[in-house]
């Protein structure tokens, strides 16, 4: 067990300068204080479990995604990430090779999003007892003085903006199932997207409501908002940027895209006048499909509605258990 | 996207919503009422939800959403059938996603799944029937649910696994038929509607003749729709025509799929597999007379209900459920006494509640928040 820990993880992670091979990771407060604007400013933590099939998928594979997420997490928080810990639970009999790649793809990811894994842990269990690989990372991050970003924050009046297209990553985790026989070019988006977070920060200091819209898609994440600041939300249905690859599994499987998980999509409420601001950093971080999406509505209840391409007006409401296909 | 975007343009829908009111509001000053045209396929109702169709259509036209959803009309004894077969050690249940939720007297499939039953998703009964030959120490049995739309793919299936031998697949045969049902509703002496959008998938099955005897018999306009937003409005504009001309008949709106003879393999398929069963249980309506299908002695090795013991004990549906009288358009979904509270799409008690394309669930999930919401308020103290 030692030796998989020092050829693969700690090989690869920065670990060396944190007390390697100690029982934790040891980190200077002088590291921490020397952030701008901590004073006043607050410590956020977070943690996620990655159990996904495939292991490998088109634009990524579990290690990718298990930075990647937990980056984000603490990204939409406003948080600049730091560190992370990440903990292996591995079946019995599982491919080195596979292992090597997965942990090689974390390491690529980490340097990319510009954090460290710090401290990590493996276990191996039994055959049958895991599905293969299951990662769990957790990330510690600092959100500056006058950072507030809240799931409670959203105004009437607010624009809703997106990052990028909708449903990527559940449309290309759908098709690179076997079982499909699907043959698509879909990608899936998974990225850590704190520097453009962070550029969106700088960018405007009205960004009042920010989540990744992960598993459970676009639709729910709105309807978070819209239940914790006790708003309507109205989706437009024409403004929705989905790429014609998502919506041809949608359409044929009878999923919505508003519902498919993204890894790499961020849905942002932000004050009407900032909205352009926030927009052209967006695209000046390569986000080109940056799109405003909807708007913040007064309601007498917690609603998220859509208005659909013939001007009819649907609601979009959280989902019952996952979307399953439908038979005709 | 090609293929999808040309049924979907907005400016051809505005003008079919203008056409459709224009027709519509002389018929309805006529009959003193809005002229009522049902969908009975599941497709349809989703389509309609889907797009917010109704709600821009003029008050003129009332549609009433049919028995159309397969799932939906399941009844309770036979999810409890699925799973107990389900539950026994050997077997591997295979069924598409959508049955997964539905409510049996004690289990959903999904419940089942959870409790340790080898329930397995598939896309195609052919699936099944590749696990079958994956996993010839185990028991393979397809949920074979659906109008005439699933049959064919059912039938060849059984027709490959007679073919290849393949000992250990069978059938639960819960198949459904179109006609029957649509003449009880036409026979029930309260039913008043006056043209019926008939299903596009159904059709390209069994061709345009039974539902053209049935346009004849009964003297009402039908038109054969496809599933794209221009289909169902086009639709609803021809029958409003027709309506208007006094010459009720069957036309083919979704020519581009549909043949005039259907699908002439698919049926010999049928034939050969499936027979009529004296009736039916229908979840909301009762037993109807000739309205499912069974597997032919021919192929009763394939056939799940004789090869294990089946439960098959019928279940009836909860008293205060009123999903009889909103599938025939007497009541609309938000004034039933349940509609909402208790009945919901996390916990639905009636049929129509259960999938996406059940009327309840749709109104529930997607109906036009404001006006529903008052409606189902006016609903609820009056009850």
């Amino acid at each position: 067990m030692k030796d998989l820990i020092e050829e693969y993880l700690v090989g690869q992670f920065a670990g060396k300068s944190f007390a390697p091979l100690e029982d934790q990771a040891r980190i200077d407060l002088s590291e921490i204080i020397k952030h701008d604007n901590m004073q006043g400013g607050k410590l956020a933590f977070t943690t996620d479990s990655y159990v996904i099939f495939p292991l490998f998928f088109p634009g990524g594979d579990i290690g990718r995604l298990a930075v990647a997420g937990t980056v984000n997490d603490l990204s939409v928080g406003g948080a600049k990430p730091l560190y992370l810990s990440c903990s292996l639970i591995i079946e019995e009999g599982f491919a080195l090779d596979d292992l090597r790649k997965i942990v090689a793809s974390m390491h690529e990811t980490a340097r990319e999003a510009g954090v460290a894994i710090v401290t990590g842990d493996t276990k191996v269990v039994e055959k049958g007892a895991a599905d293969k690989l299951f990662i769990n990372t957790a990330g510690i991050g600092l959100i500056p003085f006058g950072v507030e970003i809240s799931a409670g924050a959203a105004k009437v009046g607010d624009y809703i903006i997106i990052n990028g297209t909708i449903g990527d990553h559940g449309a290309s985790i759908v098709a690179s199932r076997q079982d499909l026989a699907l043959e698509t070019s879909m990608q899936s988006d998974c990225r850590p997207l704190n520097h453009l977070i962070q550029s969106m920060l700088v960018a405007s200091s009205e960004i009042h409501c920010l989540r990744d819209a992960t598993r459970g898609g676009v639709a729910t994440v709105l309807n978070e908002f819209a239940e914790a600041s006790r708003v309507g939300i109205r989706l437009y249905e024409n403004a929705l940027p989905i790429q014609d690859e998502t919506r041809g599994i949608c359409e044929i499987l009878g999923l919505d895209p508003l519902y498919l998980a993204n890894e790499g999509k961020i849905v942002a409420v932000v004050a009407a006048e900032s909205a352009g601001a926030i927009l052209d950093a967006m695209k000046q971080q390569g986000f080109d499909q940056a799109a405003i999406i909807g708007e913040v509505i007064a309601a007498e209840s917690p609603q998220v509605t859509m208005k659909t391409i013939f001007g009819g007006e649907k609601m979009i409401d959280l989902l019952t258990g996952d979307q399953l296909p439908r038979i005709c | 996207m090609k293929y999808v975007d040309e049924f979907r343009q907005p400016e051809k829908a505005e003008a079919l919503f203008k056409a459709i009111d224009n027709l519509a509001a002389p018929l309805s000053d006529k009959l003193a009422r809005a002229v009522h045209i049902m969908e009975f396929c599941g497709g349809h109702t989703h389509a309609i939800f889907r797009f917010g169709l109704e709600q821009r259509l003029s008050k003129s036209v009332e549609l009433i959403h049919g028995p159309g959803c397969p799932v939906c009309v399941l009844p309770m004894g036979r999810v409890d059938d699925c799973v107990a077969l389900a539950e026994r050690p050997e077997v591997i249940f295979t069924t598409f996603g959508d049955a997964m939720r539905v409510p049996g007297s004690q289990k959903s499939l999904l419940q089942a799944k959870a409790d340790g039953a080898d329930i397995r998703m598939v896309y195609s009964p052919l699936d099944a029937l590749n696990l079958a030959k994956k996993n010839p120490d185990r028991e393979v049995i397809f949920f074979a649910l659906g109008f005439e739309t699933t049959m064919p793919s059912t039938a060849l299936t059984v027709l490959q696994a007679a073919e290849g031998n393949i000992s250990n697949f069978s059938l639960f045969c819960n198949h459904i038929t179109t006609v029957p049902i649509l003449e009880s509703l036409l026979d029930s002496p309260t039913f008043n509607i006056d043209g019926f959008v008939v299903p596009g998938h159904v059709s390209m099955v069994v061709g345009e003749k039974p539902f053209a005897t049935i346009a004849e018999r009964y003297k009402k306009p039908m038109v054969i729709t496809g599933f794209e937003p221009l289909d169902i409005l086009q639709s609803l504009h021809m029958l409003l025509v027709q309506l208007q001309s006094g010459k009720p008949c069957l036309e083919n709106q979704y020519a581009r799929v549909v043949q005039k003879a259907g699908n002439i393999p698919g049926l010999m398929a049928m034939q050969k597999v499936f027979e009529l069963r004296e009736k039916f249980d229908w979840r909301g309506l009762g037993e109807i007379d000739k309205s499912g299908v069974k597997i032919t002695e021919e192929y009763a090795a394939f056939d799940a209900e004789r090869k294990f013991a089946v439960p098959n004990l019928k279940v009836d549906d909860p008293h205060e459920c009123q999903c009889g009288e909103v599938l025939k358009g007497e009541i609309k979904p938000w004034q039933c006494k349940v509609f909402g509270a208790p009945c919901t799409p996390q916990n639905p008690l009636g049929a129509l509640m259960v999938s996406s394309e059940g009327a309840c669930a749709a109104y529930y999930s997607f109906g036009n928040t404001k006006e529903l919401l008052d409606k189902r308020q006016e609903a609820r103290p009056t009850k």
